[in-house]
């Protein structure tokens, strides 16, 4: 069995709504709303979904970016909500992020040297003296020049940025890299160059990686497990390969049969939700996703579905569904 | 960078020449004729126009303004007309006495605007934020020969207190007129100084906000960095070049406002000699303090492009 690094049980984050003339909190956006995982050293686990289903928000949650409301985080055995700001911030070695844009999450005024030299220094990762060779070493591991140290950030492309993001978030020698987005505001041949990257990275290393993205292209070629989120909950967790090849939620169905295919020819049956994604102020009852779900009955909008597994599916898969089996059967069909 | 300064030098020439060029006209667009007031109202008409002979004002003007100007070149300011004294020295003796003023309450605005501006940018719409801003709105509106009376008021001439607070029994702490003590500095200064800091504070605040909520300030408190650090080091020197622009041109604000404040407090600076000779007609004085005036407001000026450059490596000064 391999050692658990980071495990999330119920984790909530719920964002107040100020509202009135005295600031009242009037609703809250159950942005992240009782999320649990496990993720184990040295594997890709990766977070997809439509846009405002809580994914991002996970990651910052998870390290404290954003104070989560509720829940427990813990990491390589340590209860991370417990800690005081001033811990927090000791263990956040350990655990890195590297952002979405990388156009504004470097601070313009730095330079590459400057970047990458302040969170060893924070950290006290490198001795001050063997700094600025690390620099050096770091550049080079994500392939930028030594002659480029003392440029800012503005003079990079947005690859090149992306790798002295990812070259700052190793500067301190995490276990776990937490990837928000990280390549999708890159050029499609430069997404591909920074996730070989970070695949090569992770085999030098052994990193643990939380990639969060809404490109499946993406996440089939670099994760080995995958999150399905919906609406602020995990609605289907697997294996990659059992999850491409057999979804047994109705939403990861969808969103599988969204993905284009190379082959013209492959006739392929896509299944198009109606409506948009209902808003985390107010969401459904019962299963989330039952508003826009082929398959939903009256027992969908009452009682909220749990993560389970079935016999026929290989080890950890698991899906929150009343009908996966009836679904996959054929038992159950879609109403007209 | 040195020939940055040099051109910039350089180019505050045509500047003061347009000043001293506007000073001059306006000067003697105002009615009134120095002459008459020299040799007082009853003097006789040879008299006056002997003394307007003397001062050359008989000349076409291009003549003066050649005459004036080449003086100036010359290090001449030329001599008052009420006093007989070189205008240099005029000036000298009182330059000091307005840039200390002007310096100290450029100090106490940036030093209050800034803490102000902080605090309320990183707790936004709490307590604290709400109040500094609303103190702020009053330090703005109002008119600081105001607020320079109603100090003078309570902490010159002072209030009597209420005998149960102990230790204290009047509140004359300052005096109300003159410079160079601490007790008559004080109050000129924050007379000067509040508007400025208002004004500052309230852009700290709007700047610092713009931000505070950007990426690199997120991947700043990822790296570790302790709340201070972020503040100061990766948000504040971001937020700076908006707030470095309004101290510049605050300064020439300040100038201005020393006239007021140097009035009130009885103050003999710059800002004082200027309102007697304009009174008196005295336009060699006048010509002589604005030209100082605005040589020290394109130096300020100056100083603030070069402190964009420290502040952000991206803009080229050449």
């Amino acid at each position: 069995m391999q050692k658990e690094l980071l495990k999330v049980t119920d984790l909530k984050q719920h964002f107040p709504i100020k509202g009135g003339v005295f600031g009242r909190t009037v609703n809250h956006v159950k942005a992240v709303d009782g999320v649990s995982f496990t993720i184990y050293e040295g594997e890709t686990v990766s977070i997809v979904g439509e846009s405002g289903c809580g994914k991002s928000t996970t990651g910052r949650s998870i390290l404290r970016l954003d104070e989560p409301t509720s829940g427990q985080v813990e990491f390589d055995g340590k209860d991370l909500l417990a800690f005081s700001k001033r811990q927090m911030r000791k263990n956040r070695k350990d655990m890195q992020v590297i952002f979405q844009d990388p156009y504004a999450s470097l601070n313009p005024r730095q330079t590459v040297r400057q970047i990458l030299k302040e969170a060893m220094t924070i950290q006290n990762a490198v001795p001050k003296e063997k700094q600025d060779e690390r620099v050096i070493e770091l550049m080079e591991t994500v392939g930028l020049g030594k002659h480029q140290i003392d440029r800012y950030p503005h003079e990079f492309s947005g690859g090149q940025r992306q790798r002295i993001g990812i070259a700052r978030a190793l500067s301190v020698d995490p276990q776990i890299i937490i990837c928000d987005e990280a390549v999708s505001a890159l050029d499609v041949s430069i997404q591909a160059q920074v996730i070989n990257l970070l695949k090569k990275l992770q085999r030098e290393f052994n990193l643990t990686y939380l990639f969060i993205s809404h490109d499946l292209g993406v996440v089939r070629h670099i994760s080995d497990r995958i999150i399905v989120m919906y609406l602020g909950k995990i609605v289907e967790i697997a294996d990659k390969k059992s999850l491409f090849s057999n979804p047994q939620h109705p939403y990861t169905k969808s969103l599988l049969s969204a993905i284009p295919s190379v082959n013209p020819d492959q006739k392929r049956e896509r299944i198009i939700l109606t409506g948009d994604v209902p808003s985390p102020i107010d969401p459904p009852t019962g299963c989330r996703f039952h508003t826009r779900c082929p398959f939903a009955t009256e027992r969908c909008a009452t009682e909220t579905p749990e993560l389970r597994t079935s016999d026929y599916m290989k080890d950890g898969h698991q899906a929150a569904c009343h009908y996966i089996e009836e679904i996959e059967s054929g038992l159950h069909q879609v109403k007209q | 960078m040195f020939t940055y300064v040099l051109r910039r030098i350089l180019q505050t020439i045509p500047v003061l020449i347009g000043v001293t060029l506007l000073v001059f006209s306006l000067m003697h667009l105002i009615p009134g004729d120095p002459a008459q007031i020299m040799a007082g109202e009853s003097a006789p008409k040879e008299q006056v126009e002997n003394i307007r002979e003397r001062l050359g004002l008989n000349d076409p003007y291009p003549v003066q303004y050649w005459n004036y100007i080449s003086g100036v070149l010359q290090g001449d300011l030329g001599n008052s007309v009420r006093t007989g004294r070189d205008v240099t020295n005029e000036i000298g003796v009182r330059f000091w006495v307005t840039v200390e003023l002007a310096f100290y309450s450029m100090i106490l605005s940036i030093f209050l605007g800034l803490i102000a501006g902080i605090v309320s940018a990183t707790r936004q719409y709490s307590f604290s934020d709400v109040t500094l801003m609303i103190v702020a709105l009053f330090g703005l509106s109002m008119p600081n020969f105001w607020l320079g009376l109603m100090l003078i008021q309570w902490f010159a001439i002072g209030m009597d207190v209420p005998s149960w607070i102990p230790f204290i029994e009047n509140t004359a702490w300052f005096k109300p007129s003159g410079w160079g003590s601490f007790e008559q500095i004080v109050l000129p200064v924050i007379t000067l100084g509040t508007g400025g800091a208002a004004i500052i504070a309230r852009m700290t605040r709007s700047s610092m906000l713009e931000v505070i909520d950007q990426d690199y300030i997120r991947t700043a408190r990822a790296k570790g960095a302790k709340e201070r650090v972020v503040v100061y080091r990766h948000a504040l020197k971001n937020a700076l070049i908006p707030v470095v622009t309004v101290v510049g041109l605050q300064f020439g604000a300040l100038l201005g406002g020393t006239v007021l404040t140097e009035t009130v407090f009885a103050i003999n600076g710059m800002g004082k000699l200027v309102i007697d000779a304009i009174q008196a007609r005295d336009f060699p004085i006048v010509q002589g303090t604005v030209l100082v005036a605005a040589l020290l407001f394109v130096l300020v000026n100056l100083l603030v492009d070069i402190t964009y450059r420290y502040l952000n490596k991206r803009i080229d000064l050449n």
